[in-house]
This record gives structure tokens, C-alpha cells and sequence, in this order.
């Protein structure tokens, strides 16, 4: 039997491995994007369980808002991505150094 | 089917709506403007500040109204704070107009229309009364401005500073996103009064809740941008062009004073003692890793952000000290000296920034310590504006924030933490060693170049003007102060 602890720990477990693969991820800023988005729907399955073990329906519908808003990051995301890319030629994360101090 | 459902009274949100048509209009008639400087799209963005702050003032009630089945509330908070939000936005665009319209690259609409989105953002944040609706505020404040540092596509810098800001606000977002699915699994409701309400009957899984009011203190961190979640403040001042610096140092500063007092004080007062003492932890660390890293800045955008890190620590000061030990007396006395430190904050930020883009002309930044050398053998009025507005940074009497500093650590003293307040004005000390250091370089050094400051004559007079009311208020802060005192009475 399922109960909200289990789903409750997978989502901590996704959001930790999102967080991880922000911080330790020095190679691709693809990647990073990617942990963003993993990020959002660790949430999202919080957001799932609590409304499916509350009988809630407002846990589901944030789950909705959420989505459409990750849609629109990684757009905006990958937009300033290409950007990127035309200036500095490379996605490296350890290049985006040009600002220090 | 849809028999319950009431069409929602819209007076409350009407800045917010003719905002967000205005946004449309202006959106399209760019489309038709010709000219490289873009005179009938800034005309119209200042115009719909101007109505919008109109309509806030006069559908403002004073009393607390809910709408959009309780999602959306329009206190005298949320009233005083849009309309300080619309007035240095007006003031924002006044200033980077000359400087948008000298570059190429970002003599677009699309700035104007940017401006606009994130007010709009920033004003649902302020009006939220849900905690989704908080995060969509923050949400289409954050994506606006991402786009609006990167808006100067081929500056290496910004586009540098904008993928930094948008990995690190995303995350914020997420963090912030997460003490929220938290709070509702403990409460059952994502909407802020309720919230209150479950925790004063007390039916709450305590464990579950506090777990996530770290993450939501994390993520309320990251946007204000206070030690250890400061990482991106330095960079993205720096990177970003100089009125999207401008305009990022002031307007979210108020917006994310209203997130603080939605989601801690109306919504989880009842947990005061637990973020009081993570909020005292990062207030401490910022003020002094702020005051400390500024000195050794010769980028003075670079020295404004570690200033702005240093100011935020010191304006979470008075959140700390709202409850001592079950006691909420101070309480909004307290936090009406956070937000008078805040507004304080942000006129005093404003004409910083200015000075920036007043120096700045085509091809030249102005954004070196050096550029200001010497600045009282070009413009000894400006030169004594500069000097107002460090010396008010600094807290020195009788400028404006000297008089914010001053309500603060009394919050702090009357709560009993004497050694904070210590620790403030030690840390204060250290800061104002990097503001005389401006002053020092514009009244005693020989000035780098002697070009005559080209700025326009409205840029000009509203600079003065915000120098004025730095000096100004410093001499009569009762109303300001006044006002923010009775809008948190009237809001609480």
C-alpha cells in the first residue's frame, strides 16, 4: 500500500537530485535547465499527493499553474540560452566567468 | 454546471487590469512607431503608470477587500505600496529613456512593454492573498525581468548575467514553490488567511510545516537577495544594462517586502519565533558580508549591489523584532519601520542609479569608481546630489536614511536585542567607509574626463528632484513614516 510518505519522499528525493544537479553541474547549461524542470515537477508531485490524500482539489489545479509557468521559464530559459551561445560560442557553465568579484 | 459561479468584483484588481490592457495596446502600437527613440511608446507606458497609480488612489477604500473568491486582497498596504511602486517606476523610465535611446541594441518597445509586465507582476504579488497567486506575481515579475537583462543581446556581460540570474531565480522559485506544497500539506489550503486561521485553531502538523517555512524563508531570501542567497545580486547589477540595474534595485524591492508580510506575517505569524530567528541569522550575515565585500568594489554598480545586500539585511532587522517571546505588542511597529526602511531604501537606490545614467552617454558606461572622480569640477550640483545619496546610504543625519536606520534599531532595541543593534551600527560603520569613499573621489580627486554632462533636461530636474527628497525626508520623515505606520495598522 502507497501511502503519502512514500510519495512525499520521492518528491523530496527528485528536488534533491534537481538542487544537486544545479550546484555540482559544470559541464552543460542544458543540464541546468533540465534540473530546473525536474525541480518544478518534484513540486508538482507534492502537490499531487497532498490533494489526492486531502481529497483537495486545490493541490491539482496549482499543479496546472505550475506547469504553464515551467513552460514559460524554459522558454525564456533556452531563449537567453541562444543568446548565449551566440556570444560566448560555448554552453560550458565554467566559462560564464567574465563576472567576478 | 456552473451554477455557483459569481463573476468576481473586479474594482479591487482595476490597477492591475487596465495595466494589463495597457500592456497589450502598447504592445501593438509599437508595432506602428517608426522613430529610433520610441517617443509614443514611452509616452504611453508613463501614461499608464500615471492612471494606474490614479485608479489605485482612488479605488483605494482603506478597508480590506477580498476578491476573486479570496484570492486577490486590496488593503491600505497593498494601496501605499503600488503607489510607490508606480512612482518610481515613472521615475525608472524617466531616467533610462536617454540611455535606451542612445543604444541601439536596445532602443526596442519591447523594454517598455517588459517595464510594464513586471509592475504588473509586482503588483499582483503585492495583492495576493493565495499562495498561488503570490507565486504567479512572482513569477511574471521574475520572467519579465530575466528578459529585460538580456535585453542587450550582444553584451557578452548581460546576456552572462542573465542566464546567472535566471538559473538562480528559478531555483529561488523553486525553493519557494516547495515550502508552499509544504504549507499546504500541513494546512490544507493554499490561500494566506486560511493558513492563519488553521494555525491559530492549531490542526497543523507542526513538522511538516516548519520544513517548509525553510525553504519559503529560503526562497523569500533569494529574492531579496540576503547572505547566503546573495550569489546573484553582485552579478546581475553589474552585467545588466544600466537601467535594467536601475529598475531591478528598486521596484522588487517593495514587491518583495509585500511577499515577506503576505507569506510570514498574514499568513504564518503564528510561527514568528521560528523565522524570526532564520530571518536574524541571514540579517546579520548580510550586513556584514554586504558592507564588507562593497569596499573592495571598483565597479561602483558592483559596490551599489553589496550595498543593497548590506541594506536588506538591515531592513529584516525590524521583521526580527515584531515578536519577543509570545509578546506581539511591537509587532507592527516593527514592521512599519521594515517598510519605511524599505521606501526609504528605494528613493534613496533610485537616485544612485540615476547618477549612473546621468554620467553615461553613447559608447560610455560611467560605471567605474573612477568616473565619478572629480565630478564637482563638472557639476558641483550633481556632485552634491551624489553626496546626498551616499551620505543618506550611509545613515548619516539628517538624510532619509538616517531616519530609517533610526526606526529600525529602535524596533530592535524595544524587542530587547541589544546586541543586534549593536552589531548594526558596528557593520553600518564599516559601510559608510566605502560611501565617503565616493564622496572623497567626487570632491578631492582630479576629474578622468571633462566632458560636460549630457543628459536631458528631464533626467536632469527629476534627479535634483530625487536628491531633494532624499535630503527632504530626511528632515521631515513623520509623514512617511506616519503613512506606513497606518497602513499596516489599517492591513493587519
Amino acid at each position: 500500500m502507497l501511502t503519502l510518505s512514500h510519495f512525499l519522499v520521492l518528491g523530496a528525493i527528485l528536488f534533491a537530485i534537481s538542487v544537486l544537479g544545479i550546484f555540482l553541474n559544470r559541464k552543460n547549461l542544458i543540464v541546468l535547465l533540465m534540473a530546473i524542470e525536474l525541480m518544478l515537477l518534484a513540486v508538482n508531485m507534492n502537490f499531487i499527493a497532498f490533494s489526492h490524500y486531502m481529497q483537495d482539489l486545490a493541490g491539482q489545479l496549482a499543479v496546472f499553474f505550475i506547469l504553464v509557468v515551467a513552460a514559460a521559464e524554459s522558454a525564456i530559459g533556452l531563449a537567453i540560452l541562444v543568446v548565449l551561445f551566440r556570444n560566448l560560442r560555448t554552453i560550458h557553465v565554467d566559462d560564464l566567468d567574465s563576472l567576478k568579484g | 454546471m456552473l451554477t455557483n459561479f459569481v463573476i468576481p468584483d473586479l474594482l479591487p484588481a482595476a490597477p492591475e487590469l487596465f495595466i494589463l490592457a495597457m500592456a497589450c495596446v502598447i504592445l501593438i502600437v509599437d508595432l506602428f512607431v517608426k522613430s529610433k527613440a520610441r517617443t509614443l511608446t514611452f509616452a504611453l507606458t508613463q501614461l499608464t503608470l500615471v492612471g494606474c497609480a490614479a485608479i489605485t488612489y482612488m479605488t483605494s477604500t482603506g478597508e480590506i477587500t477580498y476578491t476573486f473568491s479570496n484570492m486577490f486582497v486590496d488593503d491600505l498596504m497593498a494601496d501605499l505600496l503600488k503607489l510607490f511602486l508606480d512612482l518610481t517606476v515613472i521615475v525608472v523610465l524617466f531616467y533610462a529613456r536617454g540611455y535606451i535611446a542612445e543604444r541601439v541594441s536596445m532602443a526596442k518597445g519591447e523594454f517598455y512593454v517588459l517595464v510594464l509586465l513586471a509592475t504588473l507582476g509586482m503588483m499582483v504579488m503585492i495583492s495576493a492573498n493565495h499562495l498561488l497567486t503570490l507565486y504567479l506575481g512572482l513569477e511574471m515579475m521574475s520572467l519579465s525581468v530575466y528578459a529585460m537583462v538580456a535585453l542587450n543581446r550582444d553584451s557578452t556581460q548581460a546576456t552572462e548575467a542573465a542566464m546567472k540570474y535566471f538559473v538562480l531565480g528559478a531555483l529561488a522559485s523553486g525553493l519557494l514553490l516547495y515550502g508552499i506544497s509544504m504549507v499546504y500539506g500541513a494546512t490544507g489550503t493554499l490561500e494566506i488567511t486560511q493558513v492563519a486561521q488553521a494555525l491559530a485553531q492549531g490542526a497543523v502538523n507542526k513538522t511538516i510545516l516548519v520544513f517548509g517555512l525553510v525553504f519559503l524563508v529560503a526562497g523569500i531570501a533569494f529574492k531579496l537577495g540576503v547572505v547566503p542567497f546573495h550569489m546573484w545580486i553582485p552579478d546581475v547589477y553589474h552585467g545588466a544594462p544600466t537601467p535594467v540595474t536601475l529598475f531591478i534595485a528598486s521596484a522588487p524591492k517593495l514587491a518583495a517586502f509585500a511577499m515577506v508580510i503576505r507569506l510570514l506575517v498574514n499568513g504564518l505569524f503564528f510561527l514568528a519565533p521560528d523565522w524570526q530567528q532564520m530571518l536574524m541569522i541571514l540579517a546579520v550575515l548580510s550586513m556584514a558580508i554586504g558592507n564588507l565585500a562593497a569596499i573592495a568594489q571598483t565597479n561602483i554598480k558592483r559596490m551599489l549591489a553589496y550595498s543593497a545586500i548590506s541594506h536588506m539585511g538591515f531592513m529584516l532587522l525590524g521583521m526580527v523584532s515584531g515578536v519577543v517571546g509570545g509578546d506581539a505588542r511591537f509587532a507592527l511597529n516593527a514592521y512599519s519601520s521594515s517598510m519605511f526602511y524599505m521606501v526609504a531604501y528605494v528613493i534613496t537606490s533610485v537616485a544612485g542609479f540615476g547618477m549612473i545614467l546621468l554620467l553615461a552617454r553613447a559608447g560610455f558606461e560611467a560605471d567605474s569608481l573612477d568616473d565619478f572622480k572629480g565630478l564637482n569640477k563638472r557639476s558641483p550640483w550633481f556632485a552634491s546630489m551624489m553626496m546626498v545619496v551616499m551620505l543618506s546610504m550611509a545613515g548619516i543625519p539628517f538624510f532619509v536614511g538616517f531616519f530609517a536606520k533610526f526606526a529600525v534599531l529602535q524596533a530592535v532595541v524595544a524587542a530587547g536585542y541589544m546586541w543586534l543593534a549593536i552589531a548594526a551600527v558596528l557593520f553600518s560603520l564599516i559601510g559608510a567607509f566605502y560611501y565617503l569613499r565616493v564622496v572623497k573621489l567626487m570632491y578631492f580627486d582630479a576629474p578622468l574626463d571633462e566632458t560636460p554632462i549630457a543628459a536631458g533636461f528631464d533626467t536632469k530636474l527629476l534627479l535634483s528632484a530625487n536628491g531633494l527628497a532624499v535630503a527632504l525626508l530626511g528632515l521631515f520623515p513623520q509623514t512617511l513614516m506616519y503613512l506606513c505606520a497606518v497602513a499596516l495598522v489599517r492591513s493587519l
